[in-house]
Parts: C-alpha cells; sequence; structure tokens
C-alpha cells in the first residue's frame, strides 16, 4: 500500500519502546525524597492502631531524569490545541492564552485552603463576584453557581433546582423532555434526578418539532432541555414559541449552554425565555480542555429560580465586605467546597481580557469561521441542514460511503495523516455518517483553508483509492486500534510479575 | 485583547465567499425580539499588561495558606508539590488536548490514565480504578449510586463521621430519589462509627435493605475507624463496603481491600494538586472488577493496533452517557484528567518509598502537635483514638478569638468543626462541636514551627 505522505503528519511517528512508567527505572531510583523527620516517631504501626501495611504499595520507581523523559514521550504522542487545528464540533477547542495559565498558578490564588477566615480570601471572592456578575449579564439569568464542575453537573445541578421548585409548588412532576439531537449527558442528568427522560424527534430542518413537543407537554412534565444554537449548528428561530410552550404547562425551559461561544452578545438565553442554562467555562470561555477536564459548569437562573441554587455563594455584606452566603431554600451541596476556582481564574482572566465587544466579536467570528469551511465543503459532502449555520456544522459522508465504501471514520482518520484532529464524528445521531465540524474563531484563515484542502483531498481519495483511506492513519504513533478486542478482554491496569 | 487572528480583509473576503453582505446575516434565525442591539455591559478589555496587574492585585488580596503557617485540613491539604508535577502538567501536549477520543493521536493521555489507574489501585488494593471523578464527595455519591445498581437497593446508611460536605452533598443528590439515605447518629465517644445501640450501625441494617454501608478511615475527626468490623457487619447484610480514605495515609496503612472494600473513594488533592480554594480537586474511584460494568466514568484499557504494538484506548463506553444516554452508569463526561495526571506525576516522583516516609512525616508531626498543644493547658483531648495527620481537640476559650488571634501572627490555627459543619451538622454534641477544632500537620510543618505555635497558644 503506498502511504503517499507530502504533508506534516498530525503526530510525529515515536519510534521506540513506549514503555509503561513502572517499567522505567529501577529499584534504587529515587525522585523527591521524604523530608527527614525532625520530631520524636513512635511506632508506626502503634500510632496507627494496628493499621500499617505489610507491604508497600506498588509506585513506580524513577528518577527525576526518568520522570521528565517519560512523560515528554508520552507528551509527543498527543495532540493538543497547540498542535495543530482541532475543528471537534460541540467541544469547541479554541486557543488557551497564556496569561490564563499564569494567573491560576499565582501564590495568592493556588495556595489558598478553602477554609481560610474570609478575611484573607478576599481577593479569590472578588473575582468569583466578579465572574458570577459577567455571567449573569451575558446569559440574562441573574442568578448563578460557580459550583458545578463539569457542564453535565451543571445540568444536574439546574435539574435539581427545578426539582426543589416544583416541589416548592407541590409536585415535583415526572419526565423531562429532550430532543432527539440532545448530547448524552441531557437525558443521563435526568435519570439521575430522578426523572424519565423522554425524547422527541426533530423537525426536517434539524429543528424542535413543535407539534411533537406540544403533543409530549402536559403537567407531568418537569422541564425541557434544549442546546441552542442546538447540536447541528442551528439556532432555533421558533425559541420564543417552544420556552412558552413549555411554560403553559408549568414545566421549566433548560438551555444547554455547550454552544454558548455561538451567540456571546449576540442573544441572551434568558432573554429567549430559558430558566437556567450551563455555562462549559472549558468550551466558550477558553479553559483547557486539560485532556478530559478539569472542566467548570456554572449554572445561571432566573431570579425566580435564584434561592434555590446550592450553596454557599459569595455573597457581599451589608458592612462591606465579601464572603459566603447560602441561598433560601438551597438544595444544599453538589461537592465540596466553591467550585473549580482554578479554572474559574482562567474564565474570568479571558472575559477580561475581551469585555463585551470582545465577546461579541468572539461569537461573530466563530460563525462566519464555521460557515466559510462549510462553503468550501459542501460541494464534496453532503450537508444536510442549512443553509448558513452557527459556530459549528454537521455534514455527513453518506456519498463517500454510498459510492466509495468509505466510511466518516476512515475519512476522520485520514485527516490524521494531513495533520489535524478530526471533528467529532457519528454524532448528533440523526445525521448518518456524521461529521460535526467547529473551527472556532481561533484559528487562522490559512487553517481553515489548509483543513478543507485536506477534507477535499481525502474526498478525493475515498473516490480514486478507497483502500488508502481505509487503511488510515499511517503516520500517528500507532495505528487503527483493535478497540474491541480492548473491551472484550479488559486490562484496565499494570500488575507487578508475578502478581 | 483578543485572540483573532482574522483580518478585517480576509472577513470580507470569507464573508463573499459565504455569500452574505454582512456578519448580522449569519444570525438571521435569532428572533428580533431577542437580538441584542448594544454591547454586553461588562468592564472595559484590558491589554495583557493592565490584565496582569489586575490578577495580581487581586491574588495580592488574598493571604494563602502556602505563605502561613498552615495547620488547616478538614479535607484540603497543604501538602509539598514536587517541582516535577507542575512542569509535566504544563505540557501543552496534555493541557490543550480533549477526552482522547480519537486514540491514535492521544497516546500521551491515553497511557499517563492507564498509569494513574495502576497506580490508585496499587495504593488502595482495588482490582480497577477509573480515570477519576470532580472530587471526593461526588465520587461518594457515585459510590452510593453504584452500590445500588449492583445491589439492587435503593438505601444507603452513611456514616455519621463522614466530612459534613460530604453528607450534605450525598443528601442533595438523594433529594432526587434514587437512593434513599440514612444517617445514623451519634457519634460514639471515641469520635467514630457508632456500631451498637439503638441507633447504631447493627440496628440500621437490620431491615436487609441497605445497599451500601458508607464510612472514612480516617474520618473527618481524623480517627482510624475499625474497617474490620464495619466489613463484616456490612456484609452480614448483603450491604456493600464503601471507604473513603486518605491517599497519604495509604502509603503506610494497609489498604481497604484488606477489610473487604467493595468501593475505595476519595479526594486525591494531596497527591500533588494545589489547594486552590477547594477545586479543582480529583475523585479517586476504584472497586471489584466483578463491578466494573456497573463503574462511572472513563477507564482506559490495553490494546494493541493493527502492526500488533501496544497501545491504549477508552474502553467499556457502553457504560457511559454518550451511548447509554438516559441508562447509563453516570451523567459524567469532562472528568478531572489533568488533576489525575498530576496525582501520576506526583506518586512517581515519590514512589512507594517516598510516600511511606511523607505519610509517616505527616504522622509524626501530628502526634507531636497534638502532644504540644495539650500541654499548653488550653486543649483538652475528647478521647484518645488511633489517628493519622489531622485531630480533633477541644478549646477551653472561644474558638474564634483564638483562631484570629494566631492568624494576626501567622498562623491558620485549623479548623473550627461547627464552622465546618454548617449547614450539615454530623450528629455532635453540640456543645463539644462549638469547641473542637481540627488540626493537621503535613510533612511541611517544621519541629520549630510547631514549637513557635505552641508557644503562642500559651501566650494568648
Amino acid at each position: 500500500m503506498t502511504e503517499r505522505l507530502d504533508h506534516t503528519p498530525a503526530v510525529a511517528p515515536v519510534r521506540g519502546p513506549r514503555a509503561l512508567i513502572f517499567e522505567v527505572g529501577s529499584p534504587e531510583s529515587r525522585c523527591t525524597e521524604a523530608p527527614a523527620i525532625d520530631v520524636p516517631l513512635g511506632k508506626i504501626d502503634a500510632l496507627l492502631g494496628g493499621r500499617a501495611r505489610t507491604a508497600p504499595p506498588t509506585l513506580p520507581n524513577v528518577t527525576e531524569l526518568e520522570i521528565m523523559r517519560h512523560y515528554a514521550h508520552l507528551a509527543t504522542m498527543n495532540f493538543g490545541v497547540d498542535s495543530g487545528m482541532y475543528p471537534l464540533g460541540s467541544c469547541t477547542m479554541k486557543y488557551n492564552p497564556r496569561i490564563n495559565e499564569d494567573a491560576c498558578r499565582l501564590p495568592g490564588f493556588a495556595g489558598l485552603h478553602p477554609y481560610q477566615p474570609e478575611e484573607t480570601v478576599q481577593g479569590a471572592l472578588e473575582l468569583m463576584v466578579g465572574l458570577a456578575d459577567a455571567l449573569g449579564e451575558i446569559s440574562g439569568l441573574p442568578g448563578v453557581t460557580l459550583q458545578p464542575a463539569a457542564g453535565a453537573h451543571g445540568e444536574l445541578t439546574a435539574l435539581m433546582v427545578f426539582r426543589a421548585a416544583h416541589t416548592a409548588a407541590g409536585n415535583p412532576r415526572k419526565k423531562v423532555i429532550v430532543p432527539d439531537t440532545a448530547h448524552g449527558t441531557n437525558p443521563a442528568s435526568v435519570a439521575m434526578c430522578g426523572w424519565e427522560a423522554v425524547t422527541i424527534p426533530s423537525d426536517e430542518r434539524g429543528l424542535v418539532d413543535i407539534d411533537a413537543l406540544k403533543a409530549a407537554l402536559d403537567t407531568d412534565v418537569a422541564a425541557f432541555m434544549l442546546t441552542n444554537p442546538n447540536t447541528v449548528g442551528l439556532f432555533d428561530p421558533q425559541i420564543l414559541e417552544i420556552t412558552e410552550a413549555v411554560h403553559s404547562v408549568g414545566a421549566f425551559a433548560y438551555c444547554d449552554g455547550a454552544n454558548m461561544n455561538a451567540i456571546l452578545g449576540k442573544a441572551r438565553p434568558g432573554d429567549m425565555g430559558f430558566d437556567a442554562l450551563h455555562i462549559n467555562l472549558h468550551k466558550t470561555f477558553s479553559t483547557p480542555h486539560g485532556g478530559g477536564g478539569p472542566g467548570s459548569g456554572p449554572v445561571c437562573v432566573t431570579a425566580d429560580l435564584a434561592p434555590f441554587l446550592p450553596g454557599p455563594l459569595p455573597v457581599a455584606f451589608d458592612s462591606g465586605g465579601l464572603g459566603l452566603g447560602w441561598p433560601e431554600y438551597s438544595i444544599g451541596r453538589v461537592r465540596s467546597f466553591y467550585g473549580n476556582f482554578g479554572v474559574l481564574v482562567r474564565a474570568y482572566a479571558y472575559i477580561r481580557a475581551l469585555g463585551g465587544a470582545g465577546l461579541t466579536e468572539v461569537a461573530e467570528q466563530a460563525v462566519l469561521s464555521a460557515n466559510y469551511l462549510k462553503s468550501r465543503l459542501e460541494t464534496a459532502f453532503e450537508v444536510p441542514y442549512g443553509p448558513t449555520c452557527m459556530h459549528e456544522f454537521v455534514m455527513s459522508g453518506e456519498r463517500q460511503k454510498a459510492e466509495n465504501g468509505v466510511r466518516t471514520l476512515d475519512m476522520a482518520k485520514r485527516l490524521l495523516d494531513y495533520g489535524f484532529h478530526p471533528p467529532t464524528v457519528y454524532f448528533p445521531m440523526l445525521v448518518h455518517e456524521a461529521l460535526m465540524i467547529e473551527p472556532t474563531e481561533t484559528e487562522p484563515l490559512s487553517a481553515l483553508d489548509a483543513f478543507a484542502d485536506a477534507m477535499l483531498a481525502i474526498a478525493e481519495e475515498a473516490a480514486s483509492d478507497p483502500e488508502l483511506v481505509k487503511g488510515a492513519p499511517y503516520t500517528t504513533p500507532v495505528r487503527r486500534l483493535d478497540e474491541a478486542g480492548a473491551a472484550r478482554n479488559p486490562d484496565l491496569r499494570w500488575r507487578p510479575a508475578g502478581e | 485583547m483578543g485572540y483573532i487572528p482574522v483580518t478585517c480583509e480576509q472577513r470580507e473576503a470569507m464573508l463573499r465567499a459565504v455569500g452574505v453582505p454582512s456578519i448580522d446575516d449569519l444570525f438571521a434565525a435569532v428572533p428580533e425580539a431577542v437580538r441584542l442591539t448594544q454591547p454586553l455591559d461588562l468592564p472595559e478589555p484590558m491589554g495583557e499588561i493592565e490584565l496582569a496587574s489586575h490578577l495580581a492585585n487581586l491574588s495580592a488580596g488574598n493571604a494563602p495558606a502556602t505563605e502561613l503557617v498552615c495547620f488547616l485540613g478538614a479535607g484540603s491539604y497543604d501538602h509539598y508539590i514536587p517541582s516535577v508535577v507542575n512542569h509535566v502538567l504544563s505540557k501543552p501536549e496534555f493541557f490543550t488536548a480533549y477526552t482522547p477520543y480519537q486514540p491514535e493521536v492521544s497516546q500521551g493521555t491515553l497511557q499517563a490514565i492507564y498509569e494513574y489507574q495502576s497506580m490508585i489501585c496499587g495504593l488502595t488494593g482495588m482490582d480497577v480504578a477509573n480515570a477519576s471523578m470532580y472530587d471526593g464527595a461526588t465520587a461518594l455519591v457515585e459510590a452510593a449510586l453504584m452500590a445500588a445498581r449492583v445491589t439492587k437497593r435503593h438505601r444507603i446508611v452513611c456514616s455519621p463521621t463522614i466530612h459534613p460536605e460530604w453528607q450534605h452533598t450525598l443528601a442533595t443528590y438523594a433529594e432526587a430519589g434514587v437512593i434513599e439515605l440514612s444517617t445514623f447518629a451519634p457519634v460514639s465517644a471515641e469520635g467514630l462509627t457508632s456500631l451498637d445501640g439503638t441507633d447504631g450501625l447493627e440496628s440500621l441494617l437490620e431491615g436487609g435493605d441497605v445497599a451500601a454501608v458508607l464510612v472514612a478511615c480516617p474520618n473527618f475527626f481524623g480517627n482510624l475507624e475499625d474497617l474490620d468490623a464495619i466489613g463484616r457487619l456490612a456484609h452480614d447484610a448483603g450491604a456493600l463496603l464503601v471507604v473513603a480514605s486518605n491517599p497519604i495515609l495509604l502509603g503506610i496503612m494497609e489498604p481497604p481491600s484488606t477489610y473487604g472494600a467493595d468501593i475505595v473513594v476519595g479526594e486525591g488533592q494531596p497527591l500533588g494538586n494545589a489547594m486552590s480554594y477547594g477545586g479543582p480537586g480529583l475523585g479517586f474511584f476504584a472497586c471489584r472488577m466483578t463491578h466494573v460494568r456497573q463503574m462511572p466514568g472513563r477507564l482506559v484499557g490495553v490494546t494493541t493496533d493493527t502492526d500488533g504494538n501496544r497501545a491504549f484506548v477508552l474502553t467499556l463506553s457502553t457504560r457511559e452517557q454518550h451511548i447509554r444516554r438516559e441508562k447509563a452508569t453516570s451523567n459524567i463526561c469532562s472528568n478531572h484528567a489533568l488533576n489525575a495526571l498530576a496525582a501520576g506525576v506526583y506518586l512517581s516522583a515519590v514512589g512507594p518509598e517516598g510516600l511511606a516516609g511523607i505519610a509517616r512525616s505527616c504522622v509524626a508531626k501530628a502526634h507531636y502537635l497534638r502532644e504540644k498543644l495539650l500541654a499548653t493547658g488550653r486543649f483538652t483531648a475528647p478521647w484518645e483514638t488511633p489517628f493519622g495527620y489531622e485531630f480533633a481537640l477541644a478549646y477551653e476559650g472561644d474558638v474564634a478569638e483564638m483562631q484570629d488571634a494566631l492568624l494576626s501572627m501567622g498562623y491558620l490555627a485549623g479548623a473550627s468543626v461547627a464552622d465546618v459543619e454548617g449547614e450539615w451538622p454530623t450528629g455532635i454534641d453540640e456543645n463539644l462541636a462549638a469547641k473542637l477544632v481540627l488540626f493537621a500537620a503535613t510533612e511541611k510543618r517544621t519541629r520549630a514551627e510547631i514549637d513557635s505555635f505552641a508557644d503562642e497558644v500559651v501566650s494568648l
């Protein structure tokens, strides 16, 4: 098979052994040694009431250089936003400004203990209040909690707030409606909140089927969850009719804010009739994704729902100064302490860098860049919904599958050989062979063009040499993996020989 | 200041390519009634110099524990973070990457998580650990939910000596009705979970309908619980034993698996993560292989690629929300991968011997601190129970006044039990709780600091 590579691979191939950290070093290797103990030390087993370990835990023995080489090696096998364009739909892989990284590491932030007296954390509380106020203004929903650790955690928190409000009104209700384009976290959060998730189909435009929604609405419905703009990249123009219908049966309208980056400064969920929204700070407000977290999922709610928010929340005392307080009918705690503070610092820094006009530009450029890419690709690929999109769009690989037997997965893997991270694939599920593309506002035009060129080249390869695409990737540190085998015989941890 | 590289000229060209006259045309779907006509009312933008200065000022508005002499613990601990940790975490290939859904270009993250999973298994003695949860409190909730799925029962018995914030979190989740929470009271005279008596664990397990017994060791008061007895009671009643552990102490203590734990969770912040005002932390979660398909969260496993090379991949994903939706084992998607990476680097840096040494140092210093404080005559011991590196003493006077006075001398003089309890009393006698102060001493504290601290207490 020919590899035909005249472009930069996504990740430079790494040859040589990829040892586990347990396989590096020797029993004598040491990095950080424990400090000498300068106080009397009794017999440990006696101090621990006879609970001392008889055998040490299985951990690596390595030197400092071995650690740095090991992780340097692992880093070369990874692709991040700094490596190249990462157009992962719905995930908003934008540039992570470095000053935000510096900020969260300042000793006055990173070194704070959560139970320090309030007078010693006034700067931290001021930052949290500033961020909460900004999110309230951006969302049009004035009640804000910064506690949830991630988007899914925020969804669940908002649903708990709804449940408390319904219960206070005398009927906790039974079910929550989600469209078929919803993120999987939506129905999963509904189940964790003790409700039944009812899925309704989208209409032929990829929007809420308003008749199906109205048919599903009754007084057993606690809420309707909608991502707007939705996961096919469309803003639902029926939004006011939707929220009015939801409210007409006494249910709450929930906005999954995963795509909030598309409407910053252009429209506010609160003005659309939503009662609550979560915001993924790690998407819209540029905090890094960290290879799968930590994120942060603040929740914004109407003034009516604010008394139910989880506590404690930063508050300004009449006497001056800031502290922590509890909303009147709080649902309680949803986690330890007050939120993923280190992530909040980064998002706050981002908002202060951009200001109101800067945030509007973020949305405008994100939407323009997505439309530009779409215009460059729609001749070669099926684009089921349109004519324009918001910050992302969904294409289908149906044509390539039908004509060449090349699946979306194959094209995604081939993109790796061209130096790009693939888009989100096979989501949303209502589009067959879906490719969900979100370029973000931080990609230069040259990168958008290079990505479009690569996609078009792959479409040509699919026609001229389908086996080439089906065998991709060729240039990555590992080739395609046996995922079924991993699930069939799970090997989820290293064990020392003989254990 | 902005991060948009496209020029005005390029914007015009892009609009022409799209075929619309202006950007506003792309927002045509937004009903006019909700379109914003003026910019958001936010503070003016800042350039980098101004921003750096503003953030430095906010930071300087705090007096961080790391720059004081910190005897505060209660769920967040002032351990030393080896320099290598931040250097590894700062590698952009790690922190600017997404969840490793494309394994061919995510082997770094995947292998690091696999190594982390292995280390957590090594510490806890369990068969399998997931890629992380948000924090100790939510890991405990997930353990309770998982126990309900495994046993097909709904009642959860939670020890009253678990951190009040964790109990409170559990109670918030239980409101939804998926699990039913029974806390048991009172705390025994030894500062432990009461096993017998009318309200004790034994009587609570009588109905035979309990999914899990949740217990922390060390508990909120720093005391070491009798896991052997609690485990036997739980298992005799057909319930799972869920243990919350301190990962530093697992360097020198028998792992919970020794006592038959079915699920082990905990707060992993002490493993190389900054306290950062309480977040992001790291929830670690480990269990038996027999229950792996009921686990929440991501798992990394080993496989091979088409060339036969060893490789790593997210696996058993049919448990997860993006596949199973409302039938998933949890709604968790983003977890705390970077904090798990920090824990992996930390545990590699210290190794088994270093971790044991750090744990011994913490235990020795905490015991020394306790003796010195008792010797001041201002504190009395509520109990004589084995503990790790955190303990509670009753103060003779006003706790807040004592803490204020010592703060002005540069000490964080422990956590008031009544203050931490806040909205969620542990069930310990109120008058005692008002006097109790929780002190922690990590390996960072020196004998000189402890001696001076005790002297200052005497001088109050």
